[in-house]
């Protein structure tokens, strides 16, 4: 009754006839069933990363902060007061296609894993969704979905939702995207890694039984696109948070003793994957007993219980003779705690069920020795051309600039995100000090005087129209967005969208977005310490747009220190830093206004930005800065008005020097620009760090009033701007 | 004074509670396990908010069961104090200790915000503190926070001065628009018979600092403070008004 | 050997709001269903249980009925207890 292996086979689990060749190279023989599985899942794109491992090395990984860089669970910065920070961020798309609450809801029960598998306590949850056009029939279902799940998974967990950012555009309307990122806490010479050590180690089993779910999920997710018809369909797992709460809880108690030597969670490709890649790490072999495995399903076959994807499952390794202190501390959360296997000194991953070994592969074969790809790279010339061409004189500007305004603010991509981040517990912990509604969350680093700035960007239309530029456009948006709240950036994950590999324009608009990421990480001083890559976003034939997002942790020296972006008192002063180019290639006006999405992305120039940056912390260290709030999507007219909205809810009379189009000077999306309010009597100081630092510096007005007044151009009362902007979402999606 | 906050496999602001105790108290706080039976001679038993049991069958259901809730029925029949908040809410509820139930919110979502209250009694040592007719402002976040109780238990209930705080607008007025999850009479809080058992969806331990949005919550911390200290001193003093912050 | 299989469904009281059941209604009657005119959402729960006569079996489900599986402030149920159908 045994399988025949057979090309044809390992061709039907994903593997090319190269990659099956290889395989049977590196066993010397014909592979077994369960050994095809596991060559399958493990050097699918999803695990091995062969499309963009060699591209990968490329990016800034290292700085006098990090502590633990790409290659494990999650990366780790110093922060401080014997504190690491630890987080990462990572893509749960097609899942989250197919059946938005539980791939939403899984998505982030795999990134709580990673994080607390080093020994973290996870403090904060951010998400960055990207969805199609609302018009699109399937979205508002996919949103309302998405959007629950996130909310029952992470509110049941515990871990609040500080932030994250969404977007709606057509280039999603069949591939949606839904990256979460979480950052736990840690001591930070109390970090735990992933590498099996010491020959005779128990390895436990750890969390909920075993059944048959998302079998063969990694493989398929990742090397093919969704289409109607596919009849093999993703299995789609369903998370349980209650029992991660436990596990969460259970983990971070067994890690305070010092029985543990490894431990890693069981996420794409299950126990097979955390066996192997624990082994490979450590240099060392493991085998496995999968008669041990606790099931909840009957009559599993070792297939099964090697590839499972059920949730909710760690492994680690113990120090020999812990096996019951490990038991003990899981019984008393009603988990299992089962010895599954023990660590060997031969390199060899290997697997025994009713005792016959199904599996021995030397796990450097499966990690080390994946196939790694240069896929043909090749610019779309013609279509970034056109793409790229934009006449200004031909786009009319508006005759009526406060419709204008109004237009903008109800739009998709400018509205209040309140309908979304209301379905998250943002306090649970206790530490939220900046919550859902500015430019960076912020929160209190618990028994310390320092904070973290959370926040998670990628403009789409910028990569689209440029995906170099657009990249270099994420790092700059999220570095400024830490800025914006008080905070120096530390550190990046970057969450890397894009279609199909196979082919070379998107595989050039991927190498576009690592050298842009690269050049914007090396420039601002911020490595790279975790990541994820998904490819393959794409539906009969057609990609996503590049989508490269950034997540990025700043800190804060004194928490109480941090700046919010809404006005503060009457007669405060409002002032520009920076200086608005005239140009409006890749705006949500151009796009909002004009069915547009063209041109070339906002100019850029890097030592520009660090000099604002250098300005604002100093500024916010010295207490000057009533509020600060980056400008973006929408311009210079939807950041006044976002200012208005929140906090106090004042109104604000400015004053604009023409000289340009009055679009582009109201809507333009042109980098290195903060809108700031300070005391009167600090505009002398302010002065002063602007000269010091070359940054322009213009005195727009002043805190008045309930209206937001831009003379000789609008004039607009603020609560009924205010109640457009936010019943955007619940009018559209109920 | 000493606090017990009592974990449930799924609590999750239990640690927020213990914090709130220790660091801005300055009181006395224990952590209380469910399979405990012994409250270890607290004044106050919190049952915290958060997911016991994962709100499996109905929020608070299991929990209800746990070992340590027999010592809580007996600690509340002695006339100690308990505080129920959110999930703890629930649960007083399912058993028995408080009137009327919690079901899904109206809008069948999971709402995070922060709302006005009124204070409508201060007999109680959670209000003590307080004037009637206060404002505070707590935060919510619940998806199953919608009191309800049959005709003849409401009518008892309000008529024995049972509803301690109800959902407000910012102008102190209980109006439809105030109510965030539909729950009947606008009901935040009720309290039990005896008035020494509280339950309140709202989450005062995440309003007890200035650095994280108010400290309108802390109100209801020192109230119990100082009635405690009121009923050591022995004999009755005239209630003293905690200030706002 | 067959064993006994008890069915448990547990409603919202009548005349308690019920806005699941609302939200259920309305959507049918946005596929075309318009001929629904109320409809409550409860729940359905399946015990096995060894070893017990039917009549003790059914006092003992009612009492698991009154003690958790039922919320007597919010809801009603019914039962039935049979042998389990091969």
């Amino acid at each position: 009754m045994a399988v025949v292996v057979t090309a044809a086979l390992a061709a039907e689990h994903g593997l090319t006839a190269e990659e099956y060749e290889k395989a049977c190279a590196l066993l010397g023989r014909t592979p077994t069933l369960e050994e095809l599985g596991v060559f399958a899942v493990m050097w699918s794109e999803h695990c091995s990363y062969k499309s963009s491992r060699a591209l990968l090395r490329q990016l800034p990984t290292k700085g006098p902060a990090v502590l633990q860089g790409p290659g494990e669970n999650a990366g780790a910065v110093d922060i401080g007061d014997g504190l690491a920070a630890v987080f990462k961020i990572e893509s749960h798309n097609h899942p989250s296609a197919v059946e938005p609450f539980q791939g939403a809801a899984t998505g982030v029960g795999g990134i709580l894993r990673d994080v607390f598998t080093m020994g973290a306590r996870p403090v904060a949850i951010l998400d960055a969704l990207r969805f199609g056009s609302l018009e699109h029939p399937r979205t508002p279902y996919l949103v309302k979905g998405v959007v629950a799940g996130i909310g029952h998974y992470g509110n049941c967990v515990g871990v609040p939702t500080v932030g994250g950012d969404v977007y709606f555009d057509a280039g999603y309307d069949r591939n949606i995207l839904v990256n979460a990122f979480t950052l736990g806490i840690a001591p930070r010479d109390r970090l735990f890694r992933a590498r099996a050590a010491g020959p005779g180690n128990p390895v436990i089993y750890v969390g909920s039984r075993t059944g048959r779910d998302g079998i063969h999920g990694a493989s398929l997710l990742a090397s093919a696109g969704l289409d109607a018809s596919a009849d093999k369909r993703p299995a789609v797992q369903v998370g349980d948070p209650f029992t991660e709460k436990l596990l969460l809880e259970a983990c971070l108690e067994l890690m305070r003793t010092d029985y543990v030597v490894a431990i890693q969670d069981m996420g794409a490709a299950g126990l097979t994957s955390s066996a192997v890649e624990m082994a490979s790490r450590g240099g060392a072999g493991i085998v496995l007993d999968l008669d041990a495995v606790p099931v909840r399903e009957p009559d599993m076959t070792p297939y099964e219980l090697l590839l499972s994807e059920s949730q909710e499952r760690m492994l680690l390794v113990a120090r020999a003779g812990t096996e019951e202190a490990v038991a003990a501390i899981f019984r008393r959360w009603d988990l299992q705690a089962v010895v599954v296997g023990r660590v060997t000194d031969d390199g060899v991953f290997r697997a025994r069920w009713r005792g016959r070994e199904v599996c021995a592969i030397p796990a450097a074969a499966l990690t080390e020795a994946a196939p790694v790809y240069r896929r043909p790279a090749e610019e779309p010339v013609a279509r970034l051309e056109e793409a790229q061409r934009l006449e200004l004189a031909a786009v009319r500007e508006p005759a009526d600039v406060e419709q204008a305004l109004l237009a903008l603010l109800e739009s998709p991509n400018c509205c209040s995100r309140e309908w979304v981040y209301r379905q998250y517990d943002q306090l649970v912990g206790g530490n939220t000090v900046v919550r859902p509604g500015g430019d960076a969350a912020v929160i209190r680093v618990e028994g310390t005087r320092r904070g973290l700035a959370l926040t998670v960007d990628g403009n789409s239309r910028y990569t689209r129209l440029d995906p170099y530029l657009g990249a270099v456009l994420a790092v700059v948006e999220a570095a400024r967005n830490c800025v914006a709240v008080g905070a120096r950036p530390l550190a990046v994950s970057d969450c890397l969208n894009y279609g199909n590999p196979e082919q070379p324009d998107v595989m050039w608009e991927f190498q576009q977005g690592i050298a842009g990421i690269r050049d914007a990480c090396l420039a601002l001083g911020v490595p790279v310490v975790s990541g994820n890559v998904s490819f393959y976003n794409e539906t009969e034939g057609r990609s996503i747009p590049p989508t490269p997002v950034i997540a990025m942790v700043g800190l804060l020296e004194d928490v109480e220190a941090h700046v919010t972006p809404w006005w503060k008192a009457e007669g405060d002063a409002v002032v520009l830093l920076g200086r608005t180019r005239e140009e409006l290639g890749g705006s949500e006006y151009l796009a909002v206004l004009h069915g547009l999405v063209r041109g070339t992305p906002p100019w850029i120039d890097l030592e520009a930005e660090k000099r604002l940056h250098r300005v604002v912390l100093e500024a916010v260290g010295e207490r000057l800065l009533r509020s600060a709030h980056d400008v973006a999507e929408g311009g210079l007219a939807v950041a006044l008005a976002e200012s208005c909205f929140g906090g106090p809810r004042l109104g604000v009379r400015v004053t604009l020097e023409r000289g340009m189009r009055t679009d582009a000077l109201l809507f333009g999306e042109s980098q290195s620009r903060m809108l700031v309010s300070v005391r009167r009597r600090h505009l002398g100081r302010l002065r002063d760090l602007c000269r010091r630092e070359d940054v322009p510096l213009a005195v727009l007005g002043e805190v008045r009033g309930t209206h937001l007044v831009i003379a000789d151009l609008l004039d607009l009362p603020v609560e009924t701007a205010r109640e457009r902007w936010r019943r955007v979402l619940e009018r559209r999606l109920g | 004074m000493r606090w017990g906050v009592v974990t449930f496999p799924g609590s999750n602001d239990d640690r927020d509670v213990l914090r709130v105790v220790e660091r801005v108290l300055g009181d006395e706080a224990v952590s209380l396990w469910h399979k405990d039976t012994d409250l270890r001679g607290v004044d106050c038993v919190v049952l915290p908010g958060g997911f016991s049991y994962g709100d499996y069958l109905r929020c608070g259901a299991l929990a209800r069961f746990s070992p340590i809730m027999e010592a809580v029925r007996a600690h509340a029949a002695a006339g100690g104090l308990v505080l129920g908040t959110c999930n703890g809410f629930q649960i007083l509820c399912e058993a028995g200790l408080l009137p009327g139930a919690l079901v899904r919110n109206r809008s069948l979502r999971f709402v995070c915000d922060v709302v006005t209250v009124r204070v409508e009694r201060t007999d109680t040592p959670f209000t003590y503190g307080c004037r009637t007719g206060d404002l505070l402002a707590l935060p919510i976040k619940h998806g199953e926070g919608c009191w309800i109780a049959d005709e003849a238990t409401l009518a008892a209930v309000e008529a024995a001065g049972q509803i301690v705080l109800r959902y407000t607008d910012r102008a102190g007025r209980a109006v439809p628009e105030a109510n965030p999850n539909g729950s009947m009479a606008n009901v935040a809080g009720v309290c039990n018979a005896g008035r020494n058992v509280l339950g309140l969806m709202p989450h005062p331990e995440h309003a007890a600092e200035r650095l994280l949005g108010g400290e309108d919550g802390l109100r209801l911390f020192r109230s119990a403070q100082a009635w405690l200290g009121r009923s050591a001193a022995g004999g009755r003093r005239e209630p003293t008004v905690v200030p706002g912050p | 050997m067959p064993g006994l299989v008890a069915r448990v469904v547990v409603t919202p009281k009548r005349g308690l709001l019920d806005p699941q059941g609302k939200a259920v209604q309305q959507a049918l009657h946005a596929l075309g269903f318009g001929e629904v005119t109320d409809v409550r959402v409860g729940k359905y729960v399946e015990l096995r249980l060894h070893d017990l006569a039917a009549a003790d079996a059914e006092a003992r489900v009612r009492a698991m009925c009154e003690r958790l599986l039922a919320n007597g402030v919010i809801e009603d149920f019914r039962l039935e207890v049979g042998t389990e159908r091969t």
